[in-house]
C-alpha cells in the first residue's frame, strides 16, 4: 500500500520562506562542490559524502520543523545540518579537522553535531542512528512535551537488523517519529534490485509495522514540505511514527574516493535534468515568486558565505593535542595507560 | 543491618533513584509483567507503572539505542540485558553510540545511560549463555566497567551507576543474585573507580572481582588456617576505570601478586592489570604474578567439565604456592 500525498498546487509556505529554501538548497550545494574540491587538494580527509542532488528532502523536511523538534541522520550530514541552520564555519572548520569545528576536529565529515539547534548527529553505522530517533522521540513522550524527531537515512540502511527493531518498537509504542529514506537508488554501489528483495519501500518500512507509509518524488522541495508536515502533525497528535520514502538521486559519487562506474554518464545526465535547485527555480519564477537578478543574487551570497566559511576554517588553530583526551567523559578522565 | 539478598539490594539501588529522580527509568526483556527474568525488578511495575518499567520486544540492538537516544536528550535510562551474553547483538550501540557520543560531538552530547544484567558461568547453560565480557567493554574509552561481587557494594554502586553522567557497563553475575549480606538502607553510595580490601594480609596480594572474590576469600582463609599465609584480598568493583593506587599499594606491601578472575587468560582483565602493575612496581616484585582464569577453551555444558572452568579456592592457593615459592 504505497500512499501518494496529494498533490496540491497551491505554495506550502509564503514566499519569503520558499525564497529562503531555495537559497539554503543552492547554499548546500555550493557548500558541497567546494568541499569536493577542498577534498582533493587534500585538505579534507577521511570518508567525505557529498548531498549534491539531495538537497530538496533536507530543506523541504527541516523546513516544517518546529524550533523544538530534532533532526538526526547518517553520515551523508552536511546537508541536514546546514539546513538545520548549522553555521557554515563550523562546518568547514569540522571538515578541515579544527577545533573550531562543529564536533571540535572530533567527528569529521560524517559525525556533525550542534546541540544547540537539535541537531544530533551525523552517525556513521549504517542504520545504527535509527533506534536513536526513537529513543529521541521517546523522551518527548516520556515527558509529554510535543515535540518529533525526524531520522534520515539511505535505501542501503533498510537492510539492516535494528532499523526494524526500532520501526517495530516506534510503532508499538506510538513514538513522534518520521522516518525519512532518501532513496537514491544505490547503496554504495549496490543498486536497489540487487539488495532489496521488495522494490515498493513502504512495504518493508512503513506497512509491515503498521505505519502510515508514503512514497514521493524527493527532488519536489514543496511536496517533501507538505508530506513531512503531515506526518509532524501525526507525531504531534500521538498517533506515532510515518515512514517517507523520498526518492531523489546523487549526482556525485557514494563517497569522494567513489568513480561510480556503476552507473552510466546517460543516466547521471537525466538525473541532473531533475536538478532539484533549477526545478524549484522555475517553479518559483513562474509563480513570480523570484526574477533572474534575485536568484543571481542568491549565488553570489552563497558563493560569498561558503569562501567565508573557508577562510575561517583555513585560519582556525588546529586541535592542541592534549584535546585528545578532552570530552572522553564527563568525569575527570583517566586514560588507562 | 538488614540482611538482604544481591538481588533485592539491586532492586532497592533501582527503586530508591526512580522514586528520587523521574527521569530514571527501567527498560528491558520481561523487566515488568514478568517481574524480572531474575526477579531483580519485582514489584516494580506495580510501584512504578508501565510508563517507567518497559517490556521491550526481544530487540537488544534496538532497544539499547532507544535507551541511548533517550539518554541524548536528558533522560537518564536503565536499560537491563537479560544476560549480558545477549548484549553482543548490541554492542555496536554501546561502543559506537554511548561511548563515542560525548567524544564525537565534542562534548555536546552525554549519555547517562546504565547497561545491567546477569554474566557469567551460571550453571550448565553452555558457550552461548555463559559470557564474561568485561574485558570487551573495559576497551573501550567513555564507557565506565562496574562489577559488584557483595550486596552492599550491588547496591551502592548501581545507585552511583544511575547517577553518573556517564555511560555504564553494569555487570552483575546470576550465581551471585540469591547472595546474602548486610546492606546499609537509603542514601548507600560506593564510589566508582574504588577498589576495596575485602581482606587485608601482608604476604601476597590477590586481585578479584565479582562472583571470584568468594572462591578467592575461600582460599585466603584456608591459606591463613593451613599454611599461616595472610592474604589481602583486593576487591576491584570498578575495572574501568581501574583502582590502580589501592592495588599498587598493597603489591608494594605484600611483593607479590595473584589475579584471580572467571574470564579467558588472553587479552583479559587479568592481563591487563599485570602489565599496569609490571610496568609501574617491577622492582618491588618478588615473584612473577600468577594468574587463574578460566581455562582458554568455549564455556561447556556438562558441569563435570563447566566446574574445571571456574577459579576455585584450590586453585587460588596453587597460585599463591607458585608466587611464595612454596611447593
Amino acid at each position: 500500500m504505497s500512499q501518494t500525498a496529494s498533490a496540491e498546487v497551491k505554495p506550502v509556505v509564503a514566499r519569503n520562506q520558499a525564497l529562503s529554501w531555495l537559497r539554503q538548497m543552492m547554499l548546500i550545494r555550493r557548500f558541497e562542490e567546494r568541499s569536493a574540491m577542498l577534498y582533493q587538494n587534500q585538505k579534507i580527509g577521511g570518508f567525505c559524502h557529498l548531498y549534491s542532488g539531495q538537497e530538496a528532502v533536507a530543506v523541504g523536511s527541516i523546513g516544517v520543523l518546529g524550533e523544538d523538534d530534532y533532526v538526526i541522520t547518517a553520515y551523508r550530514d552536511h546537508g541536514h545540518a546546514l539546513a538545520r541552520g548549522m553555521d557554515p564555519k563550523a562546518a568547514m572548520a569540522e571538515l578541515l579537522g579544527k577545533a573550531t569545528g562543529c564536533s571540535k576536529g572530533k567527528g569529521g565529515s560524517m559525525h556533525f553535531f550542534d546541540v544547540e539547534k537539535g541537531f544530533l548527529g551525523g552517525h556513521a553505522i549504517v542504520g545504527s542512528h535509527v533506534p536513536l530517533a526513537a529513543g529521541i522521540a521517546f523522551a518527548g513522550k516520556y515527558r509529554n512535551e510535543q515535540r518529533a524527531c525526524i531520522c534520515y537515512f539511505g535505501d542501503g540502511a533498510l537492510n539492516q537488523g535494528c532499523v526494524h527493531e526500532a520501526f517495530n518498537m516506534a510503532a508499538l509504542w506510538k513514538l513522534p517519529v518520521i522516518y525519512v529514506i532518501e532513496n537514491n537508488l544505490i547503496a554504495m554501489g549496490t543498486q536497489l534490485t540487487r539488495s532489496s528483495a521488495v522494490l515498493d519501500l513502504t512495504i518493508r518500512g512503513g506497512v509491515a509495522y503498521g505505519m502510515p507509509g508514503f512514497s514521493i518524488d524527493g527532488n519536489d522541495v514543496e511536496l517533501v514540505a507538505r508530506t513531512t508536515r503531515e506526518a509532524l502533525q501525526r507525531a504531534y497528535a500521538g498517533e506515532g511514527p510515518t515512514f517517507i520514502e523520498m526518492k531523489t538521486y546523487r549526482f556525485r559519487g557514494h563517497s569522494m574516493s567513489d568513480p561510480a562506474k556503476y552507473r552510466t554518464k546517460e543516466e547521471l545526465e537525466d538525473a541532473k535534468a531533475q536538478d532539484p535547485i533549477h526545478r524549484f527555480e522555475r517553479l518559483l519564477k513562474q509563480r513570480g515568486w523570484l526574477d533572474d537578478a534575485t536568484f543571481e543574487r542568491f549565488e553570489e551570497e552563497v558563493k560569498h558565505q561558503v569562501e567565508e566559511a573557508i577562510e575561517f576554517a583555513e585560519q582556525s588553530p588546529l586541535p592542541e593535542p592534549a584535546a585528545v583526551y578532552e570530552d572522553v567523559s564527563v568525569a575527570s578522565y583517566l586514560p588507562q595507560e | 543491618m538488614p540482611v538482604i539478598a544481591y538481588r533485592e539490594a539491586l532492586n532497592q539501588a533501582m527503586t530508591e533513584e526512580m522514586e528520587r529522580d523521574d527521569r530514571v527509568f527501567l527498560m528491558g526483556e520481561e523487566v515488568a509483567e514478568y517481574d524480572g527474568a531474575y526477579k531483580v525488578s519485582q514489584g516494580m511495575l506495580a510501584k512504578f507503572g508501565p510508563r517507567r518499567v518497559i517490556d521491550t520486544p526481544i530487540s537488544e540492538s534496538g532497544f539499547a539505542g532507544i535507551g541511548i537516544g533517550a539518554a541524548m536528550v536528558g533522560l537518564r535510562p536503565i536499560v537491563e540485558f537479560m544476560t549480558f551474553s545477549f548484549s553482543l547483538v548490541a554492542i555496536d550501540q554501546i561502543v559506537n553510540n554511548a561511548a563515542n557520543m560525548r567524544y564525537m560531538s565534542g562534548g555536546q552530547f552525554t549519555i547517562p545511560i546504565v547497561f545491567r544484567g546477569s554474566s557469567g558461568m551460571a550453571g550448565a547453560l553452555a558457550a552461548t549463555h555463559s559470557h564474561r565480557l568485561e574485558a570487551w567493554y573495559a576497551q573501550i574509552p567513555g564507557l565506565t566497567v562496574v562489577l559488584p561481587s557483595t550486596p552492599a557494594d550491588a547496591k551502592g554502586l548501581l545507585k552511583s551507576a544511575i547517577r553518573s553522567d556517564d555511560p555504564v557497563v553494569f555487570i552483575e553475575n546470576e550465581v551471585l543474585y540469591a547472595d546474602k549480606g548486610e546492606v546499609p538502607e537509603g542514601e548507600h553510595l560506593v564510589p566508582i573507580g574504588k577498589a576495596d580490601i575485602k581482606r587485608a594480609g601482608s604476604d601476597v596480594t590477590l586481585i578479584t572481582y565479582s562472583r571470584s572474590l568468594h572462591a578467592t576469600l575461600a582460599a585466603a582463609e584456608r591459606l591463613a588456617a593451613d599454611e599461616g599465609i595472610e592474604a589481602e584480598v583486593v576487591d576491584l568493583r570498578t575495572i574501568r576505570p581501574l583502582d590502580l593506587e589501592t592495588i599498587l599499594a598493597s603489591v608494594v606491601k605484600t611483593h607479590r601478586a595473584v589475579i584471580v578472575e572467571e574470564d579467558w587468560p588472553y587479552c583479559g582483565i587479568g592481563a591487563g592489570v599485570s602489565d599496569r602493575i609490571y610496568r609501574s612496581v617491577f622492582d618491588e616484585l618478588d615473584a612473577p604474578i600468577a594468574r587463574v582464569a578460566a581455562k582458554d577453551a568455549p564455556i561447556p555444558y556438562s558441569r563435570a567439565l563447566e566446574s574445571t572452568m571456574l577459579p576455585s579456592a584450590d586453585r587460588v592457593i596453587a597460585a599463591v604456592k607458585e608466587v611464595l615459592y612454596r611447593g
